[in-house]
């Protein structure tokens, strides 16, 4: 008796919900998977700052969920695989990790549409995108160069894959095309996140004598680091001026929100396409936080008019000559180097005095 | 290399042992007793989000104590698990450390990316500080570093020259024998575990509120199971580990230098080095199989219950 009431009521209660999700139909259910927690700075906290941007470009039109702390691995498909049982028609997997076991899941899920952050496969259904990171390294690197005194510029940066290393040299590249005598240093400390190994490692840079440092790195502390040691630091990923109010520079910045509010737009309309979307400073995916207080006023308008350059096309940070550090010519006078080029870098351009692991 | 850039390099060498002195005495009291305690990692954790709370809300000297509380209490709830109720060490230890980790990172929320308000500030010894190069390398440090020496000066002479430290060897090499002559096995044993935690405590809190001043999830990067291995490797010899200790922070800035540098290794020995050599070197000094019997507490990790 008192079973079959419960059994009653729950069956009840599965047909309100099932109505509820009907009268919500119409919301597009949009995940995301995350690498890491969000925190206040990094990678993964401006993915966020892009999936709020959207919820509130389309509110009403879109709910989004999201999974932090998720490890590349098989645990990744897993995570993938509920967010699109639980009828999410739209996830976004931001880390470079969980390719195969977003393709491997969307197989599976034909009508759900995937978009996998850094990957390098796409699929009926899945879909790739990458922003030219290296484009906003260029412009932060002509900040460096012009405001080195010591013409010493350390880089912290976390492990030697080619999305790492277009940064590194691009960031040489800016840096060497207003001041050819600057050199670059850089430090690996062989993981994302480590705050006490970045620390070290920017002090380290520091007792070497850079007097501006950058990083690639998921904690804010070489900013702090360099804050603490009075000398310059340039942030990577977001806005890290809070971190160094007197050393912050600039930081090239990754903005996710109007991509994501387009995607979902695409979705929603039934247009969407696969496709390897690799965006730059034109369609404003990268941008420049604000001055620091330390930067003059002739490097800011040198480095706005360099930004309006590339977003005009008419310059490219591995625009010929680009040497490697042996001095072997890469990419001969007037030519650029090629998208296909640049995705598979694994040597350091001149002008960086440290030597690239060996694999 | 000048002068001046290798004192540098030896001064971010101690500020990186640090941590890692803290820990691992702690632990080594612990394991003399006879119980393995591997929730260091999780008792880290919380001692650095506990320490920057309370340095965030009412200043250094508070935070400090926070973290030591913290530490302590964390160890206190392993103390009545495998103490009190018998439960296994290892696996209690395992889940310590997991729970450490979820739940530092739970109440550090509303304080990630917020920056304390000045430094904790530096002790210049007067006169000695003064000297050319050995001055700033001896004589001029943060309070918690040389708080760290000093407790290993502590540990070991309690470990060696007090009937505190003979009691509590006794009780690690053979519990039954202690428990026979009228020692309180579960009392001393409780007391050790709790100096265990404050110590990984003040680890923890040296790195959020020293080496990176500041509380981010995760932000140990594993260096409680450094701890951990550290004493293993230096036999349960409180000067070993402090060698140990210096020799890996020291090999890991090496190694960062060397890269700027232009020294081009295969990343992952670069990584890997500061571990080997280290491994290497202690397993070198105490080669002697006789003496890491010695050494080694005959009763860790084995449960211990008065009526059985």
């Amino acid at each position: 008796m008192q079973l079959a009431t419960i059994v009653k009521g729950a069956a009840a209660a599965a047909v309100a919900v099932s109505l509820a999700t009907a009268a919500q139909a119409e919301q597009l259910k949009v995940g995301f998977v995350y690498v890491s927690p969000i925190g206040d700075a990094g990678w993964t906290y401006q993915h966020d700052v892009g999936r709020k941007e959207m919820e509130k470009n389309l509110a009403g039109k879109v709910s989004t969920r999201y999974i932090e702390k998720v490890p590349e691995g098989p645990d990744s498909e897993r995570i993938i695989r509920r967010l699109a049982r639980s009828g999410h028609k739209l996830i976004f997997t931001t880390s470079f990790g969980y390719g195969p076991y977003t393709l491997r899941v969307a197989k599976k899920f034909p009508n759900t549409v995937f978009m996998h952050a850094t990957g390098d496969k796409t699929a009926k259904n899945v879909g790739t995108y990458l922003a030219r990171f290296y484009e906003g390294r260029y412009l932060t690197g002509v900040v460096a160069g012009k405001m080195t005194k010591s013409n010493n510029l350390g880089y912290v940066a976390a492990i030697p894959i080619p999305e790492v290393i277009r940064g590194i040299n691009a960031f040489t590249m800016g840096v060497r095309s207003v001041n050819p005598k600057a050199q670059v240093r850089v430090i690996w400390t062989g993981s994302w996140f480590d705050p006490g190994k970045e620390r070290q490692a920017a002090e380290t840079l520091i007792a070497q004598g850079a007097d501006i440092l950058t990083q690639h790195v998921d904690s804010p502390a070489t900013v702090q680091a360099a804050e603490a040691k009075g000398v310059y630091a340039i942030g990577y990923h977001s806005d890290m001026s809070k971190h160094g109010k007197k050393a912050h520079l600039t930081a090239t910045v990754h903005n996710w929100g109007a991509y994501y509010t387009k995607i979902a737009k695409q979705v929603m309309a039934g247009k969407w396409k696969s496709g390897a979307y690799w965006g730059g400073i034109k369609d404003g995916i990268i941008t420049l936080a604000p001055f620091g207080p330390a930067v003059p006023a002739d490097v800011k308008t040198l480095v706005m008019e360099k930004q309006a350059a590339i977003a005009a096309g008419k310059l490219h940070p591995f625009q010929g000559p680009v040497k490697d550090q042996d001095g072997k010519v890469i990419v001969a006078t007037g030519k650029v180097m090629s998208d296909h080029d640049m995705h598979g870098m694994n040597y350091y351009v001149e002008g960086i005095v440290s030597k690239l692991p060996k694999k | 290399m000048n002068e001046d850039q290798i004192v540098q390099l030896l001064i971010l060498t101690l500020k990186g042992a640090s941590p890692l002195i803290f820990a691992a005495l702690g632990e080594l009291i612990v394991e003399k007793s006879g119980v393995l305690n591997l929730g260091v990692e999780g008792m880290m954790l919380m001692g650095a989000v506990a320490g920057f709370i309370g340095a965030y809300e009412y200043g250094f000297v508070v935070g400090i104590l926070f973290a030591v509380a913290a530490g302590v209490l964390m160890s206190l709830l392993f103390g009545v698990l495998t103490l009190s109720l018998v439960s296994n060490q290892v696996a209690t230890g395992l889940a310590l450390t997991i729970f450490g980790i979820g739940l530092s990172a739970f109440v550090g929320i509303p304080f990630e990316g917020k920056k304390l308000a000045g430094s904790i500030g530096m002790i210049n010894i007067p006169l000695l500080a003064d000297i050319p190069l050995f001055g700033p390398l001896l004589f001029k440090h943060d309070p918690l570093l040389y708080l760290s020496i000093v407790l290993f000066g502590l540990v070991t002479w309690f470990l060696y020259k007090t009937r505190g430290g003979l009691i509590l060897r006794a009780v690690g090499e053979s519990h039954d024998a202690a428990h026979a002559l009228g020692y309180s096995v579960i009392k001393i044993r409780y007391i050790a575990v709790a100096f265990g935690g404050a110590m990984a405590g003040l680890g923890g809190a040296y790195l959020s509120l020293v080496l990176t001043p500041g509380w981010e999830q995760d932000m140990t990067a594993q260096r409680g199971w450094i701890a951990l291995a550290l004493v293993v490797f230096a036999t349960w010899r409180p000067a070993r580990v402090l060698v140990g200790a210096w020799l890996f922070g020291g090999l890991t800035i090496l190694n960062l230098w060397a890269q700027s540098q232009g020294i081009g290794l295969p990343q992952q020995l670069l990584t890997a080095l500061p571990f080997l050599a280290t491994i290497v070197v202690l397993v070198l000094i105490s080669r002697d199989a006789a003496m890491i019997r010695l050494n080694a507490p005959a009763s860790l990790g084995k449960p211990f219950h008065p009526t059985s």
